[in-house]
């Protein structure tokens, strides 16, 4: 089922358009990458989904349980709050002087915000708010358990390594409880043997917990293991889309990241260096 | 030695004063980073609404003393919590997001209004008050100089106890204080696990605005005399035990209110009664000169 729809969506700053007349579709319990070059897009698409920026033109329907949600007309707070759409960012943003559980149980704000009565029964200690706070902290050690931090769970969050802050904001972004989980660049600065965990936590979210998964990645073993889906950008607008095998061979996708070439035959001075099934390889 | 510990007492029930409404401009610091240069002005307002209900209640008849204290403190805190909202969501709200400069200003602006407001519906004149709680223990006595601990400093130092200790709590177990801290580091970020940013602020000016309502209750019970400007002086003194406490922290805004307020006191003491504001302020440049972050303040640490 398609858990978001995106039409005709169009982002213009002044005379730039970031985005132009973007729409896809992202199913549940698939993970869809959107990738493409630098500057292509990418992160604004998110910024469109999650609040930050009012899109120019277009749709963005979030199918969600209790009905559709138009996530460009909503209140930045409440399309986590109410939509169920979490978000990672490219550069980490933890709330560092806390710590690590506290993280995950802020995330559940919304919760305990209700349970306790805007905190005047958390202040009394009301049994309600004791059991909701309970339950908060039981989620918060499934996530802690799932990312590999319950040993440094009082450690406060700006002191872990990097990847472990990584997995941090994934679990935090998790404790909200979402039905899209949107992650900006999840790999980067992680080494191959940390890609490949993330590969393997994102995938069991996917499964486990059947969400859909939008993700922007530039690291190729990422994006091609894990993704079901793939949109490609380029200067704001979908080159093409697609399972990953379609994408990988499409020689629209391959002239935007590789560029065009600009003669068809090599000088004959340099291409009897070469065999033939280079010359021909690099035009596909 | 009695002086000195005469001078302590009172020196402790003032600065229980200025630390509650420091904690005021440093929680709302801590959380949009803006000084609420109104914020003493909203003390001033609770100090006016606490006198007015005393005097309602007196002319209404006698009124059983502690039951009267209720009802003047839920009354100053109610009114402060109203202004404080309005303010907020006035003359901040709209500037967010703006330049660093005009918040400032707007609070300044703000300031000046409600100093104005309160003399045309008040009048300039100083108010004065018959004292409410009178007596007080004898701690000692020698050559003729009596140690007092009056009954008004205790129930200021155990009011602003208890009040610190509520609000502790509520900055360190509960949802609204989680999300409040969450604010505070990362605005974004917080909205984007679904906090009402806009609401937690407006919380965060409430709960300052309550406090100073207490200040303002004590200062009308300790001094006796109020007028429309008390709020200025009070508020820079306050934003001076902020700032040597440390803004943004809350212990820090407790603990310079108290070495403020004994500052305050042992100057007046020993030295000449005229200069004790000199002797505040002084601080404050001292402060700002060699340790800038205040004495439990973190030093910001700017990640490249």
């Amino acid at each position: 089922m398609t858990l978001l729809d995106v039409e005709h969506l169009t982002m213009r700053f002044g005379g730039l358009v970031a985005i132009d007349d973007l729409s896809f579709a992202a199913a549940e319990k698939e993970v869809t990458a959107i990738i493409g070059p630098n500057g292509a897009g990418k992160t604004t698409v998110f910024n469109c989904l999650t609040g930050f920026y009012k899109p120019t033109v277009g749709r963005v329907t979030l199918n969600h349980p209790t009905g559709p949600m138009y996530l460009e007309r909503m209140e930045g707070f409440r399309i986590p709050q109410k939509g169920g759409v979490a978000r990672t960012f490219q550069n980490i943003r933890l709330f560092s002087q806390m710590t690590v559980l506290e993280n995950l149980i802020v995330a559940q704000h919304n919760v305990l915000m209700k349970a306790s009565g805007m905190s005047i029964g958390g202040l009394l200690g009301l049994p309600s708010y004791r059991n909701a706070e309970k339950e908060a902290v039981e989620l918060a050690k499934y996530w802690l358990d799932k990312v590999n931090l319950t040993d440094r769970a009082d450690w406060d969050a700006g002191n872990l390594p990097y990847g472990a802050q990584r997995r941090l904001e994934i679990a935090r972004a998790m404790c909200i409880e979402p039905i899209l989980l949107c992650l900006d660049e999840p790999a980067a600065g992680l080494n191959p043997r940390e890609s490949a965990q993330l590969n393997e936590l994102l995938l069991n979210i996917r499964d486990k917990h059947n969400i859909g998964i939008l993700l922007i990645e530039h690291d190729m073993s990422v994006v091609m293991g894990i993704s079901d889906h793939i949109v490609v950008l380029d200067y704001g607008r979908k080159i093409s889309d697609g399972t990953p095998e379609h994408v990988r061979n499409d020689p629209v996708v391959i002239r935007a990241y590789l560029g065009e070439e600009e003669d068809e035959e090599l000088p004959p001075e340099v291409a009897q260096d070469f065999p033939e099934s280079v010359q021909k390889g690099k035009g596909a | 030695m009695e002086y000195f510990l005469q001078q302590l007492i009172n020196g402790l029930s003032l600065g229980a004063i200025y630390g509650l409404i420091a904690i005021g401009y440093t929680m709302v610091y801590g959380i949009i980073g803006m000084i609420n240069f109104a914020h003493g002005e909203v003390y001033m307002i609770g100090a006016f609404v606490s006198m007015i209900t005393f005097l309602v209640l007196t002319m209404l008849g006698g009124i059983w003393l502690p039951a009267a204290l209720l009802i003047a403190l839920i009354m100053a805190m109610v009114f402060t919590c109203i202004w404080g909202w309005t303010v907020e969501r006035l003359a901040y709200r709209p500037l967010r997001g703006s330049f660093r400069l005009a918040p400032l200003i707007s609070a300044i602006g703000m300031s000046i209004f409600l100093q104005n407001l309160v003399q045309v519906l008040q009048g300039a004149r100083v108010k004065p008050m018959q004292p409410l709680i009178s007596g007080g223990f004898e701690l000692m006595e020698h050559d003729g100089f009596t140690v007092t601990l009056s009954y008004l400093q205790i129930f200021i130092i155990i009011l602003t106890i208890v009040l610190m200790t509520v609000f502790t709590l509520i900055i360190n177990k509960t949802s609204l204080g989680r999300a409040q801290r969450a604010t505070e580091q990362d605005r974004t970020m917080a909205a984007l696990i679904g906090v009402n940013v806009d609401r937690t602020i407006s919380t965060t000016f409430v709960m300052g605005a309550a406090l100073a309502a207490v200040a303002g209750l004590m200062v009308t019970l300790y001094y006796g005399v109020i007028d429309f400007y008390i709020g200025f002086l009070a508020g820079m003194k306050a934003f001076t035990a902020a700032v040597l406490g440390g803004i943004g922290s809350l212990p820090g805004a407790m603990l310079g209110g108290l070495l403020i307020g004994l500052i305050e006191a042992f100057w007046s003491g020993y030295f000449t009664i005229e200069y004790k504001d000199v002797a505040v302020f002084s601080i404050l440049v001292l402060v700002l000169v060699f340790r800038p972050t205040g004495l439990l303040g973190k030093p910001e640490i700017e990640k490249v």
